[in-house]
């Protein structure tokens, strides 16, 4: 923000929550109304060219209550696919302890993250049961201490003997349980799976009919589902986990127990908070709502530059990706403005 | 409805909503003024939780007794309570509403258990009283079934007494943890290397690590 802000050229409002985006008679975007939350008034922002950035879902939520006579549908979705395509990553986990590990000697290890460990996608989906990949991302390390430090010791100590070399029954209290924390501690390790969902019309968002929010808002529904294919891919992050941990030396410590009865403790969709797919990029303004460079097919001096311009996530982090396509359309936009076609 | 063009706006700053009070009149109360961290409404939200009291003296005396059981001093740092670790769960139940009505429904059913047994709530038993019903419930794999509510609220109590405790300073200093202050990343002692037979190869040596603190 700051180099942005010291150009002179940005003006932030801030405590505002956009109502919806403002067009005119012929359909072009021309601002956005929003309700300041500090004195609950309406006011309207004037602009040439519009930019959403309000992450899939609320992006989406905000052209779907757009409408007008040039956008029935919502504003941007003649082609009807705003809010579908809705997908998240997938994620679960497992953890342990490793016996080598206990003990350990007490050094500044806060540089290194993520145990400088990380796992791409390895394997071959044509010998798998399961589409697309997923990457593992590694924790464990001799953190600052916060809030849940130590839980479940009950889950720990019972099960590897502690300092004095021997078995003890699992949970406790006192000096000897002390100790545990003491002994313990860098000696946990964890992996999570993060994986590629498959982006589906039937997975989507849509304006609840019934509800709006505190300022009068139309809210989101939710209609999502995983397939077999992200159950499978859930299981196979699983049965590696517990190998990886085994092969360690490990003992499991959480994240064993899963099944297919919780769908091998898939996180429910949305807990990983890489919602992308709701506003898809394409060529054909039949099936998608943005061309390649975020802009509206519907709308030329609209432009959504957050996830929901995906059309399938990978099994990455989405962050970088959106910043490198907000990037281009920024440049893309730069320069259409320079050629006044916007 | 005010129409605004944006380029009319200037940020708009949130205004204290509280009036200004030192910290030092009211104990209880955070500051009174934005800070970098918390807004006008976190403030609020934090001063009204400050003003609060969940736990009377009685439940208050009895988490002090069982944190003390749970985390003793011994050679190495002192006791839960001389870590303020009673103050953090009083806290951290107006924080997460939802370790509430475990928390307050298991010293109930604590002070019950004894009641029975002894004729006298928890913190009036003696101490091999208060021993033998903490063995009864501080074993989840060998506690009777008959006990295993007692089960559930000793396990929540050991988890936030262990939080509260190695959060505070003195737990922190009894772990060892060393980080949270200026420090270069140089790999990994090389005594602790040499524990467990381990080395980084030639390239990440010559262009990453280099041992020199």
């Amino acid at each position: 923000m700051k180099p942005a802000l010291n150009t002179g050229n940005v003006d932030v409002v801030a405590n505002a929550m956009a109502r919806e985006v403002l067009t005119d008679a012929e359909g072009k975007a021309n601002g956005v109304s929003y309700v300041s939350k500090d004195d609950m008034q309406e006011y309207e922002a004037t602009a040439k060219v519009v930019v959403l950035a309000a992450s899939a879902c609320e992006s989406a939520r905000l052209l779907l209550n757009s409408k007008s006579s040039k956008h029935p549908n919502g504003l941007a979705n003649s082609s009807n696919v705003v809010g579908k395509y809705l997908h998240d990553s997938t994620g679960t986990g497992m953890g342990g302890i490793l016996p080598k590990l206990m003990g350990r000697k007490r050094y500044n290890e806060d540089g290194v993250g993520g145990m400088h460990v990380y796992s791409p996608w390895w394997l071959d989906n044509k010998k798998l049961d399961f589409a697309r990949g997923y990457h593992i991302e590694y924790y464990g390390g001799m953190g600052m201490p916060g809030y849940g430090f130590g839980f479940g010791m009950q889950n720990t100590n019972g099960k590897y003997p502690g300092r004095d070399g021997k078995q003890k029954e699992a949970g406790g209290y006192g000096a000897s349980l002390k100790d545990d924390y003491r002994y313990f501690y860098g000696a946990h390790f964890g992996m999570d799976g993060r994986g590629e969902a498959i982006a589906r019309e039937d997975n989507y968002c849509e304006i609840d009919p019934k509800t709006v929010d505190k300022f009068g808002i139309p809210v989101l529904r939710f209609n999502y589902k995983w397939s077999d294919q992200e159950v499978k891919q859930a299981k196979h992050m699983k049965d590696t986990f517990r190998e990886i941990i085994h092969k360690m030396g490990g003992i499991v410590t959480w994240g064993g127990d899963d099944g297919p009865e919780n769908d091998y403790g898939l996180e429910a969709p949305g807990r990983i908070i890489h919602e992308v797919g709701t506003t898809r990029m394409g060529k054909d303004p039949a099936k998608s709502a943005l061309n390649k460079f975020n802009q509206a097919h519907d709308c030329k001096n609209l432009f959504v530059v957050d996830g929901g311009a995906f059309v399938s996530q990978a099994d990455k982090n989405p962050t970088w990706t959106i910043l490198a396509l907000a990037m281009r359309a920024s440049e893309y936009m730069i320069d259409e403005i320079k050629k006044q076609n916007l | 409805m005010k129409t605004l063009a944006v380029g009319t706006v200037g940020t708009l700053s949130a205004a204290s909503l509280i009036e200004s009070c030192k910290p030092e009149d009211n104990p209880k109360q955070v500051a009174a003024t934005p800070t970098i961290d918390r807004t006008a409404a976190e403030l609020e939200h934090d001063n009204k939780l400050m003003a609060d009291q969940f736990f009377d003296e009685h439940e208050m005396k009895t988490i002090s007794v069982l944190a003390d059981i749970i985390i003793p001093k011994d050679e190495v740092s002192d006791s839960a309570t001389d870590a303020k670790v009673p103050d953090f769960i009083e806290f951290i139940v107006k924080d997460m509403p939802r370790h509430q009505t475990p928390l307050r429904g298991g010293l109930k059913w604590l002070d019950l258990q004894c009641a029975k047994k002894f004729s006298y709530p928890f913190v009036d038993c003696n101490s091999s009283q208060q021993i033998e019903m903490v063995d009864a419930i501080a074993f989840p794999e060998k506690a009777k079934p008959e006990m295993q509510q007692g089960v559930a609220f000793f396990n929540l109590l050991r988890d936030l007494t262990a939080t509260g405790f190695f959060t505070s300073k003195i737990g922190i200093d009894d772990l060892g943890y060393v980080g949270n202050k200026p420090n270069q990343w140089d790999g990994v002692p090389k005594e602790v290397l040499d524990q467990y037979g381990v080395k980084y190869d030639e390239r990440t040596l010559a262009e990453s690590v280099k041992f020199e603190s």
